[in-house]
């Protein structure tokens, strides 16, 4: 049985490689029932996203979002 | 919708923040001022060469931004010679093996929470301060592993290629970056404000 280490690292996995099916359902099983593992998939999708806006200088600036609120004001 | 790139370029405000973010971001990838200034140099020239194409700022940011990654890619590769991914840096995550009970179960004050609206931070500069602060605190070795696979977007092939590592020392490498960062996100953002309900 997987527990929440074992679960979060699939889970870190699953961003860089095709995990078998058997990790798929163990995966499916434990965050069904484990808020925190639940969160954790979550959360990897969330840095991801960043990540790829990071790269492509996709992040305002203070300086520029400061100049937009002026302008939305 | 009419800013003018030409006008963009010029602006020396928005050339020297785009030109600190480019070198910041270099040097993150590239341990290396002087290689890093290079790269900058030559992806802001190629840009200032084909302005005119381009219509709005962040068109010239993503631009920019991807001939930055292209060069950066290329000095890596010319790395080779690049000292031997060294084994792996346990002692220094002693502090993520915190994190789990001995039966690898969370502890209970180190749980994950659902993060609120996650993605309207990302509008949010001061999200991102947080992001870089908690980015610069990831050892070298994950900080490398996690830039290559997640900005530069290179698969596992190259990476291991590039350092000399195997694809069990790369997840691994990748698990403990992601995890640490992931925790740094939610105690220095997420639950930063945020009152227990």
């Amino acid at each position: 049985m997987l527990n929440c280490r074992g679960v979060t690292q699939l889970l870190s996995e699953s961003l860089d490689r095709e995990l078998s099916l058997s990790d798929r359902m163990n995966l499916k099983i434990h965050v069904m029932m484990c808020s925190g593992c639940r969160n954790f998939g979550r959360h990897m999708k969330v840095l991801r996203e960043a990540s790829s806006r990071y790269a492509v200088g996709e992040v305002p600036t203070q300086e520029e979002q400061s100049r937009t609120g002026e302008r939305n004001a | 919708m009419n800013p003018d790139s030409q006008a963009d370029l010029a602006d020396p405000v928005f050339l020297s923040s785009l030109r600190s973010q480019m070198l910041k971001f270099a040097i993150l990838h590239l341990q290396d001022d002087s290689a890093a200034e290079d790269a900058v140099q030559e992806a802001l020239a190629g840009a200032l060469k084909n302005a005119r194409s381009f219509e709005q700022r962040s068109a010239i940011k993503t631009w920019v931004f991807g001939i930055l990654k292209n060069k950066i890619t290329d000095t890596l590769r010319q790395r080779q010679r690049e000292a031997a991914f060294s084994s792996l840096d346990a002692d220094s995550d002693a502090d993520l093996e915190a994190l789990f009970t001995k039966r690898g179960h969370w502890q209970r004050h180190e749980r994950p929470v659902a993060w609120a609206q996650p993605l309207e931070d990302l509008h949010s500069a001061q999200f991102w301060l947080v992001f870089e602060a908690c980015l610069h605190g990831l050892p070298d070795q994950q900080a490398r592993v996690f830039t290559m696979r997640e900005f530069l977007e290179m698969d596992s092939v190259e990476i291991c290629d590039v350092l000399k590592m195997t694809t069990s020392n790369l997840h691994v490498v990748l698990y403990r970056a992601r995890l640490r960062l992931r925790e740094c996100l939610e105690n220095t953002w997420f639950l930063e404000g945020e009152k227990p309900c």
